[in-house]
C-alpha cells in the first residue's frame, strides 16, 4: 500500500511541482495518473520510490517511510519504468540489460538466469536474446525497459507514459499485459496523458493540475464529467464526447466503454423506433 | 558540479552584462596574464580583490560565491601538493613554502573568478556573436554556441538517466574507488548514445530549414564598442603595463616581511 500524506515538492530551482497532495493507493489497484504537462504527474510517482523525497509531509510504502530508505531498497518494492528507454538502456545484449537490476540487488546467477528467460518470453523478445537494444525499434525498445523493470516482480510497477510512441497494436498489448498483472495482484500505476487508453483500461483515475489532485475516482466517473475534465486540461474520451453531444435525445452521458455505448444506443433505438 | 553553476549565464540587465564580450575577454585574458606573472601572494591578493567589485556590480554574488566553493576543493588540492612539493625540496624556510603554496591556490582561485565573471555576465547569444564578429568562420561559431546551448540540456538529462538507473537498483555510492567509477558506466553510455543521436537529429533538422543557404549571413543584431568598453579596455592595458613594470623592475615584497615590519 502507498500512503501519501499532505505531501508538498518543491524544486531546487523553485517550481513548486505539488502542493499538499494525499492519496492512497491499495494493494493490487490499478491507478492511471492523469493532468496536463507540469501538473506534477511524473513528480508524484517519482516519490513512490524514493527518487524524490517530500519537501514536507510524509510518503509511506507498506508503512515504511521513504526518507528512511534508499532507492535502492524501495526499487525492490516498487519497479518503476521510464517514459524514454534510451534513458537506461546501455548493455551490449538484451540479456544483460534485464539481468542488470537483478545482479544491483544481488540475485544469484542461476536465479537471475531463470528471471530473464522468464522476462524475455513474458514480452516476447526472447529472439532478440543477445542483440544490442540500440538495433531494436523504438516499441521493442521500450519492452526491453519494461521487461528489465519487471524482471524482479516487483509489487509495484508504476509506468510513466507507457502509451506514448505506440501503435495500437501494442497499446492493446500492453492493456491486455496491466490485466494481467493487477491479477496477479500487484499495483500497477501509469502516468499518462492518453484518455482513450484510459477509457479502454478502466482503472481508478487520479486527476492532478497544477501540483494538486483535482479529482479521484472511476475512469467512467471521472472521465464523463466535462467540468473536471476541462480543469484537467484533458479532453473527454470520443465515446463521452459522441454522447455528450447526444445529451438533449435522452442518453446517459456517463459511457466511456464502446460496448455499453452500443449497448445504450441499441435500447434506445429500441425504445423509439 | 557546482564549479559549472558558476559558469551558467542568467539573463539579467547591469552594466556589466552590457559591456561587449570582446572587451570583457580581453580584460579577463589581462587578469590570466597578471595572474600568471606572479608567483607572489601579494599581487595575487590585490588581483582577487580588484575583481570583486564586478562582481557586486554585475549581481552575480550568489552564482559567483558557489563556482568559487567549487573550485575551493582543487585549490586546497594544488595548495597540499606545491606545500609539500617546496618544502620537501628547497631549502627555504616553512613560512616561505606555505606563502608560495598559498599564492599558487589564491592563483587558481583568481583565474576561476575572472572566467566565472566572464562567463556568467555574457550571453551564449553575445559570445557567439562577438566570435563572428571576429572573423571566426560562422560554422565554428555555431557549434560554439550550441555546445553552450546544449550544457543544460544534458545536465537534465544526466539527472533523468541517474533516476532511470537508481529506479533499477544502481547504487552510485557504492564500493571502492574503482568500483564507483564503474557505476557510472551505467550513466554514460545512455547520456553518450543520446547525445550523438540528437546531435545527428540536430544536423537533419538544420539541413532540412537549409543551413548554409546563403553564402553571406547578416544579423540583426550588431555588437558596436562604445565608451565604457573603450575604459574598460584602458584600463586592461593600463594595469597590464603596470604589471609588467612591477614585475620587471620593483622587488615584489612577501608578505610575511611587511608583516614583520
Amino acid at each position: 500500500m502507498i500512503k501519501v500524506k499532505d505531501v508538498s515538492f518543491t524544486y531546487p530551482n523553485g517550481v513548486e511541482a505539488l502542493r499538499e497532495v494525499s492519496l492512497t493507493i491499495q494493494d493490487g489497484e490499478f491507478v492511471a495518473i492523469m493532468g496536463q504537462n507540469g501538473a506534477g504527474k511524473t513528480t508524484l510517482v517519482k516519490h513512490f520510490n524514493g527518487l524524490l523525497k517530500p519537501t514536507s509531509g510524509n510518503v509511506l510504502v507498506d508503512g515504511v517511510n521513504t526518507r528512511k530508505m534508499s532507492v535502492a531498497a524501495l526499487a525492490r518494492k516498487v519497479g518503476f519504468v521510464f517514459q524514454n528507454p534510451d534513458h537506461q538502456l546501455f548493455c551490449e545484449t538484451v540479456e544483460d540489460e534485464v539481468a542488470f537490476a537483478l545482479r544491483n540487488f544481488g540475485f544469484k546467477e542461476r536465479t537471475i538466469k531463470k528471471r530473464v528467460a522468464w522476462a524475455l518470453n513474458l514480452l516476447d523478445l526472447t529472439e532478440y536474446r543477445k542483440t544490442s537494444p540500440f538495433m531494436l525499434s523504438g516499441g521493442e525498445r521500450k519492452r526491453v525497459a519494461l521487461a528489465s523493470v519487471l524482471a524482479w516482480n516487483p509489487k509495484v510497477v508504476i509506468l510513466d507514459e507507457p502509451t506514448i510512441g505506440q501503435d495500437h497494436k501494442q497499446k492493446e498489448r500492453l492493456r491486455q499485459f496491466i490485466v494481467q498483472l493487477t491479477a496477479q495482484q500487484k499495483t500497477v500505476v501509469i502516468v499518462t496523458h492518453d484518455v482513450e487508453f484510459v477509457a479502454e483500461c478502466n482503472p481508478h483515475v487520479v486527476l492532478m493540475a497544477q501540483g494538486k489532485i483535482v479529482a479521484e475516482g472511476g475512469a467512467k466517473q471521472v472521465l464523463t464529467n466535462p467540468d473536471l475534465v476541462t480543469q484537467a486540461s484533458i479532453v473527454p474520451p470520443q465515446i463521452t464526447q459522441i454522447f455528450l453531444e447526444l445529451a438533449d435525445l435522452g442518453l446517459p452521458t456517463d459511457l466511456i466503454d464502446i460496448y455499453e455505448a452500443r449497448e445504450a444506443l441499441l435500447n434506445f433505438l429500441e425504445a423509439n423506433p | 558540479m557546482s564549479v559549472f553553476d558558476g559558469l551558467r549565464f542568467r539573463r539579467v540587465s547591469s552594466p556589466i552584462h552590457q559591456l561587449d564580450p570582446r572587451a570583457k575577454f580581453f580584460y579577463v585574458c589581462v587578469m590570466f596574464v597578471i595572474a600568471v606573472m606572479f608567483n607572489e601572494l601579494l599581487p595575487l591578493i590585490l588581483l582577487f580583490l580588484i575583481q570583486i567589485p564586478f562582481v557586486f556590480v554585475a549581481g552575480v554574488q550568489r552564482e559567483w560565491i558557489r563556482s568559487l566553493r567549487g573550485a575551493a576543493f582543487l585549490a586546497i588540492i594544488i595548495f597540499g601538493f606545491n606545500f609539500l612539493f617546496s618544502y620537501l625540496y628547497s631549502y627555504y624556510e616553512p613560512s616561505y613554502a606555505l606563502e608560495y603554496s598559498l599564492a599558487m591556490a589564491l592563483r587558481f582561485i583568481v583565474l576561476v573568478e575572472s572566467f566565472s565573471v566572464f562567463f556568467l555576465t555574457t550571453s551564449p547569444d553575445h559570445l557567439g556573436l562577438a566570435l563572428e564578429q571576429s572573423h571566426v568562420p560562422y560554422e565554428f561559431c555555431f557549434a560554439f554556441t550550441t555546445a553552450v546551448r546544449f550544457v543544460p540540456v544534458l545536465a537534465e538529462e544526466a539527472q533523468t538517466i541517474m533516476d532511470a538507473q537508481k529506479a533499477r537498483g544502481l547504487e552510485l555510492e557504492r564500493g571502492n574507488f574503482i568500483k564507483r567509477i564503474r557505476n557510472y558506466i551505467p550513466i554514460l553510455i545512455p547520456l553518450i548514445v543520446n547525445a550523438i543521436r540528437r546531435s545527428l537529429e540536430l544536423a537533419e533538422a538544420m539541413e532540412s530549414r537549409a543551413w548554409g543557404a546563403t553564402e553571406k549571413r547578416t544579423n540583426l543584431y550588431m555588437l558596436r564598442l562604445g565608451k565604457p568598453d573603450y575604459v574598460l579596455a584602458l584600463m586592461s592595458v593600463l594595469m597590464l603595463v603596470l604589471a609588467v613594470y612591477v614585475r620587471l623592475s620593483i622587488p615584489v615584497p612577501r608578505l610575511a616581511m611587511i608583516l614583520r615590519i
